[in-house]
């Protein structure tokens, strides 16, 4: 279709902040398309440059409120690596139950709070209460559910105080672990209902073959651990993660973005499924099968869903870490201390993808530099890729429609805090 | 307060990690009352052109761009009432660490020389509080801010009264918490010259204070002086040593 189209979307969602879309098409040819960052850059890794290593935890935390434990932990491994510090398994166990924590809470709001409420064609979760009472009222509860976890492990659900370098420094009691249990196996009912719905709900049917990038581990689904591979095969040492991935800085946005040696590249909930779907839990399995989701899925669209079917892994897997560590008899330990120093990486799956810390630690212990690849900014290539694909299938629409469409695939990734814009809407209701 | 007007409430982010504003969001249990007495219009920036009427003004984040100078500028001018929420509005919070250094190498280190030169996306200035740029009505503070605090200010705003911001150490909030002090354990803390009003909570979840909620007014540090002396540490080694929040007041403007 030979049509002119401009498109420009102010603020479409939160992409670490503040972003924009720039769509041109003339002709029917894309002259421009760009989503554009103006969030204003922070710096971490020269915040970071002089620190004592203990604090590493602290400062990088508040990279993001959303996926503080993420940062935490990475920031974690990364010390623990370059100091070759041994952690505990009783403090591993707490660390993998808080990020289980993490990975609900930003989930759930994604889900819950744009995510159905777009589906349900309402604007926000509020309009929700009112047309589907019971599905708002669970995504309330279950992101409730989520932030305790984090609070009883953490101490507080944004920037969590107890995780530390060597462990964790603050035991929670087993009575609390066992109400928390006890409210874990109740939500699956509620995950199960926005399963329906969400299974129910028409996806535009658009798919775009490309490379999924995650951490895959031995024993288990990998969330907090693992080791970085790809979805062509390929296997990437850790250490040398930045070597098959490079970030490159682009005039339009203040998040850098990258490429992996084949370009464009994947990550987030969408990519371990795909990666890792044989490690998923029963339930999550189960999830999986009544999704109707075929794998490999190349729909980024389906990055929702497989957010969902991760609700579910995550659920199971934080009941079996309580069982353990109420096995163990959880008890205050020391810290395990650090026995050299240098160069150490610490990778996670945070909740929107593969999360790299790098720090170079010298003898007394102070930071002298440090490398920080987040997950959104590894995606702004492929978002890029897939509106540049998805525009010209939706050409013969109407304006308002291409538009909501666009806006729709980028939220699909969930950048950054996405789901707290939407939440926002609360306010023009009243 | 019947017959008039529910307060028009905004809230706007600048550079920072948007924890603050999420504390507010995670008040699920209250959100409703609250709705009740006030309107929100405005819960982003984004919204700014729409929704410029707005008579209390919540403001996260640290300035740290040119652009965000103007823009807290005309949020000033707004607002009968503005209110800095959380560390990096209230002091400059972590993001002043990065002052430490020369602009131009902060940027060049991260986004390399080319970017640096020419891309206006990632200019920076150093990082500071608000209350460097505009008049500051009132203080919430914290990394994050704490959800009883900003509840209790809110409900104290509403009904006319002056909201009363904490203005004793976090020993004090530690003491009431029954932690055992971190100094008696052969370690450091801050608590003795920061702000309370957080219960403590970094103790009592097993670290020691960082100083997130800045000092107290007036820090009488000398009557703290003796606790300090009492472990071998001068006021001011301790507040260097934990300087992760204290960057921007260091004797020095930005
Ligand atoms: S004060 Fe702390 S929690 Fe609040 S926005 Fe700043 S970094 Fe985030
Ligand atoms: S010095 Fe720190 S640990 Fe000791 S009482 Fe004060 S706040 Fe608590
Ligand atoms: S204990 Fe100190 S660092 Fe922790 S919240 Fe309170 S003032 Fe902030």
């Amino acid at each position: 279709m030979k049509r002119d189209l401009n498109i420009k979307i102010h603020e479409i969602t939160r992409v670490e902040g503040h972003g924009n879309i720039v769509i041109d098409v003339k002709k029917g040819e894309i002259k421009e398309l760009k989503l554009e960052i103006i969030e204003s850059p922070r710096f971490f890794e020269m915040m970071l440059r002089g620190r004592r290593y203990d604090e590493a935890q602290h400062i990088m935390a508040r990279i993001c409120g959303i996926c503080a434990v993420s940062h935490t932990s990475a920031a974690l491994r990364a010390i623990e690596d370059a100091m070759d510090i041994k952690v505990s398994r009783q403090a591993t166990l707490l660390r993998k139950l808080a990020f289980d924590g993490e990975m609900l809470q930003s989930h759930i709001l994604h889900i819950f709070f744009l995510v159905l409420p777009d589906l349900a064609g309402v604007g926000s979760i509020v309009p929700l209460l009112a047309s589907h009472p019971e599905m708002a009222k669970t995504g309330l509860e279950l992101k409730r559910l989520a932030n305790e976890i984090c609070e009883t492990v953490g101490g507080r659900h944004i920037h969590p105080i107890s995780l530390f370098p060597g462990g964790v420094v603050f035991t929670p009691k087993p009575a609390d672990l066992k109400k928390l249990k006890r409210e874990l196996e109740a939500s699956f009912t509620g995950l199960e209902a926005a399963l329906e719905f969400l299974a129910d709900s028409e996806l535009p049917d658009f798919s775009l073959e490309r490379e999924f990038i995650s951490l895959k581990s031995k024993g288990e689904y990998a969330f907090y651990s693992g080791e970085p591979v790809s979805s062509l095969g390929k296997e990437i040492d850790p250490k040398g993660f930045t070597e098959e991935v490079k970030e490159y800085v682009v005039e339009h946005s203040s998040a850098k973005h990258a490429r992996s040696s084949k370009g464009t590249y994947m990550v987030g909930a969408l990519a371990r499924v795909n990666n890792n779907r044989r490690q998923l839990g029963p339930k999550a399995k189960d999830a999986l099968k009544a999704s109707g989701m075929k794998l490999p899925c190349y729909n980024p669209f389906m990055n929702n869903m497989a957010q969902l079917i991760e609700c579910f892994h995550a659920t199971e897997e934080a009941i079996g870490f309580i069982d353990e560590l109420l096995e163990l008899g959880p008890k205050p330990e020391p810290l395990a201390r650090p026995r050299g120093h240098g160069r150490g990486v610490g990778i996670v799956e945070a909740p929107r993808g593969t999360l790299y810390h790098e720090y170079e630690i010298n003898r007394d212990g102070i930071i002298e530099s440090s490398v920080c690849i987040i997950p959104t900014a590894q995606n702004l290539r492929s978002i890029e890729d897939d509106l540049r694909a998805f525009v010209p299938t939706v050409l013969d629409r109407p304006k308002a429609e291409i538009a909501k469409g666009v806006e729709t695939l980028v939220r699909a990734y969930d950048p950054c805090i996405s789901c707290s814009a939407h939440i926002m809407d609360v306010s023009f209701l009243d | 307060m019947e017959s008039q007007e529910k307060p028009r409430v905004a809230f706007f982010s600048f550079t920072c990690c948007e924890g603050c504003q999420l504390m507010v969001l995670s008040c699920e249990k209250e959100l409703p009352e609250i709705l009740k007495h006030i309107k929100i219009v405005n819960f982003r920036e984004a919204m700014t052109e729409k929704s410029d009427d707005y008579d209390i003004a919540f403001v996260e984040g640290s300035i740290s761009r040119r652009d965000e100078i103007r823009k807290i500028k005309k949020i000033r001018k707004q607002a009968k009432v503005v209110v800095a929420l959380g560390a990096c509005s209230s002091t400059g919070g972590l993001n002043c660490l990065k002052n430490r250094y020369q602009m131009e190498e902060v940027k060049e280190a991260v986004y390399g020389k080319k970017a640096a030169a020419h891309y206006k996306l990632i200019d920076t200035i150093p990082a500071r509080p608000i209350d460097d740029v505009v008049e500051v009505d009132y203080y919430l503070h914290g990394c994050p801010i704490s959800k009883k605090e900003f509840l209790s200010f809110l409900t104290a705003l509403l009904m006319g009264k002056n909201p009363d911001i904490v203005n004793h150490p976090v020993c004090v909030d530690c003491k009431m918490a029954g932690n055992i002090c971190v100094f008696e354990k052969g370690g450091h803390c801050l608590g003795p010259v920061s702000r309370g009003g957080c219960d403590a909570i970094c103790v009592t979840y097993g670290t020691w204070c960082w100083g997130c909620r800045g000092p107290v007014d007036n820090p009488n540090i000398d009557s703290h002086r003796e606790t300090l002396e009492r472990y071998g540490l001068t006021a001011e080694a301790v507040i260097s040593r934990f300087a992760l929040y204290g960057q921007c007041r260091q004797g020095k403007k930005c």
